[in-house]
């Protein structure tokens, strides 16, 4: 009887610490998936202010400059990072860094050659941190279908996780027009 | 003359800055100028003769659509030598706003510069202060021209400046003569409507109201739509039995609307709103068909209070219905009402607008020559008390950009 008594107990405080351990993973989850998001709004902020200090950087013709500085500044306008108007910034970008001969045009013109470096290397590291982002939210909405953190509602008030999409392939063109599809390339 | 005109969009793309720029030429050409035009194209792209290429433009995303636009070292230096082959009195760039050829145009000429902006744009001056090319490029434009009350608006505030209003015009022999189509209008009387169907603005649903019950009593009577939108949906707004006499041919040719201006007796615009009207009464117009509109401000100045037109209460059904019973009718009050139009449209036509640009031009090229009694004649153009009457010679405004 005793026994029975001190099995039961024995079990209910294995279930309640895995229960508890199941809580705590998914809610360092949840963190992680935040701090993430954080990562890339950060990176996307950098790549649009890049944008609009190439824009206005007065090497670029005016018409390239505006679609740079128009694209750049309705990324900012909405005040958080917005899919479309990412996107719609990369395919400006992608236009404008892809035209045949464009890196020769602006080379060693003023700051150019700095900020078209600084501006690959922001848009490599928003590809990095969507990756990053939407690898954890994939893993964060896998561990909420789960039977026992549904049952006993382990998320408690955490707000669902969404995935970031947008297109991030800024191509950038190696001179005589041909580009890659890598949303980086180095040199 | 010598004008050299900047189109900003591809060419052979519809659109409403082409077609005006294209009757603009064509108009100025008419009037004895010379005229060469610059536009995006590709390059097995037919062109007009006085259209000279500026190569592939670029689908970018701009103002939250896709807008195909020619920007970029490669296309400014297009646009240099174009200019500098060119030789010409003015320049003439449209939409300087855009990131595209106008902009680029301005950047790399000098000389007199008259810009005409089509439409309201949302980018704030404070951001164009931002950026000093553009800044430099559109410091250098003397003379401004606003197609519509909106668009000077915007200009006034982004640009800073002011602008006098030239319309957009029509160009009248474009639609004075065409065929009916075969079998218009018929014996039972027709009744028509040109614009897009799912616009609630342009008051189709009202024309449909109206033709429910004129088609009761008038078993002949036919309606002809013409423009976009989705058909079904129309049809599921007219009693059954009616909607074979319902005949939508969605979105036309150029001169297949010529073609249904003459197919009806009666050309409704039943538009509830908007502050303009559109261009497409000023073809109906030219074309000479009997017109009953919306008692709108833009609607009754263009159709001289009702002289060349009726006109009844905006958005009320009852009221068109019996407007248009009323000329359906009368064959004898169609016939001077379609005179009258016809008389009416004369000033909207693209030879007398392109006049009005014209003497934009010439203050322009006075002031940038500072011929003394000439320059400050041409300074007035441009100034308040001027700018506050619209168009030079009193032409009343309204006929505003709608494509």
């Amino acid at each position: 009887m005793l026994i029975d008594v001190i099995l039961i107990a024995v079990a209910a405080v294995l279930v309640g610490v895995y229960v508890s351990w199941r809580a705590g993973r998914l809610d360092r989850l949840h963190k992680r998936t935040e701090t993430a998001r954080a990562a890339l709004d950060a990176a996307l902020v950098r790549r649009s202010s890049v944008a609009q200090e190439l824009a206005a950087c007065g090497v670029l013709d005016p018409a390239t400059s505006l679609l740079l500085a128009g694209a750049a500044h309705d990324a900012r306008a909405a005040g958080h990072p917005d899919e479309l108007a990412e996107s719609d910034l990369t395919r400006a970008l992608r236009a404008v860094l892809s035209q045949p001969g464009f890196r020769a045009s602006v080379a060693s013109r003023g700051s150019a050659d700095e900020l078209l470096a600084e501006l690959e290397e922001a848009a490599h590291q928003v590809f990095l941190a969507r990756k990053f982002y939407n690898d954890l939210v994939a893993a964060t909405l896998a561990a909420r279908r789960r039977w026992l953190v549904r049952l006993l509602g382990l998320a408690g008030g955490a707000a669902l996780p969404s995935f970031f999409e947008m297109d991030d392939s800024v191509v950038v063109a190696d001179g005589d027009g041909r580009g890659s599809d890598m949303p980086h390339l180095t040199g | 003359m010598r004008v050299g005109i900047v189109c900003p969009y591809t060419w052979d793309v519809p659109g409403g800055v082409q077609q005006h720029i294209r009757d603009l030429a064509e108009a100025l050409i008419g009037l004895g100028h010379e005229v060469s035009v610059i536009s995006p194209a590709d390059d097995d792209t037919p062109l007009p003769d006085y259209v000279v290429p500026a190569g592939r433009a670029v689908p970018v995303p701009y103002n939250g659509s896709v807008a195909r636009l020619a920007f970029g070292f490669l296309s400014a230096s297009r646009v240099r030598r174009w200019v500098k082959d060119g030789g010409f009195d003015v320049l003439h760039v449209h939409e300087p706003a855009a990131p595209s050829l106008s902009l680029l145009a301005c950047w790399v000429a000098d000389g007199p510069i008259v810009a005409t902006v089509h439409t309201a744009t949302p980018r704030s001056r404070v951001m164009h202060a931002a950026y000093p090319a553009l800044q430099t490029a559109l410091e250098k434009i003397t003379g401004r021209i606003a197609v519509s009350e909106a668009a000077r608006t915007t200009l006034v505030e982004h640009m800073g400046g002011d602008a006098v209003l030239i319309p957009n015009g029509v160009t009248v022999s474009r639609y004075e003569k065409a065929s009916p189509l075969p079998g218009w209008p018929g014996e039972g009387g027709a009744l028509g409507f040109l614009g897009r169907m799912d616009e609630p603005r342009k008051g189709l649903d009202v024309l449909l109201r109206a033709f429910t019950e004129l088609a009761a009593e008038r078993p002949g009577l036919r309606l002809l739509i013409a423009g976009p939108g989705d058909v079904a949906d129309v049809l599921a707004k007219v009693p059954e039995p009616l909607r074979p006499r319902v005949i939508l041919l969605g979105q036309v040719t150029e001169e297949d609307k010529a073609r249904v201006y003459h197919s009806v007796d009666v050309f409704c615009a039943p538009n509830t709103g908007g502050e303009s009207f559109g261009i497409v009464l000023a073809e109906a117009m030219a074309a000479g068909a009997p017109i009953v509109a919306s008692d709108l401000d833009a609607f009754r100045q263009v159709l001289r209070g009702g002289r060349a037109g009726e006109l009844f209460e905006t958005g009320d059904p009852a009221a068109l219905t019996a407007a248009a019973a009323r000329l359906l009718d009368d064959p004898a009050r169609r016939a001077s009402l379609s005179a009258a139009a016809a008389e009416a449209v004369r000033v909207y036509d693209w030879p007398v607008v392109a006049r009005d640009v014209v003497k934009v031009y010439e203050a322009v090229v006075a002031a940038a020559s500072g011929s003394a009694g000439e320059g400050r004649h041409a300074v007035g153009v441009f100034s308040p008390s001027q700018r506050s009457r619209g168009v030079p010679g009193g032409r009343p405004p309204g006929l505003a950009e709608f494509r």
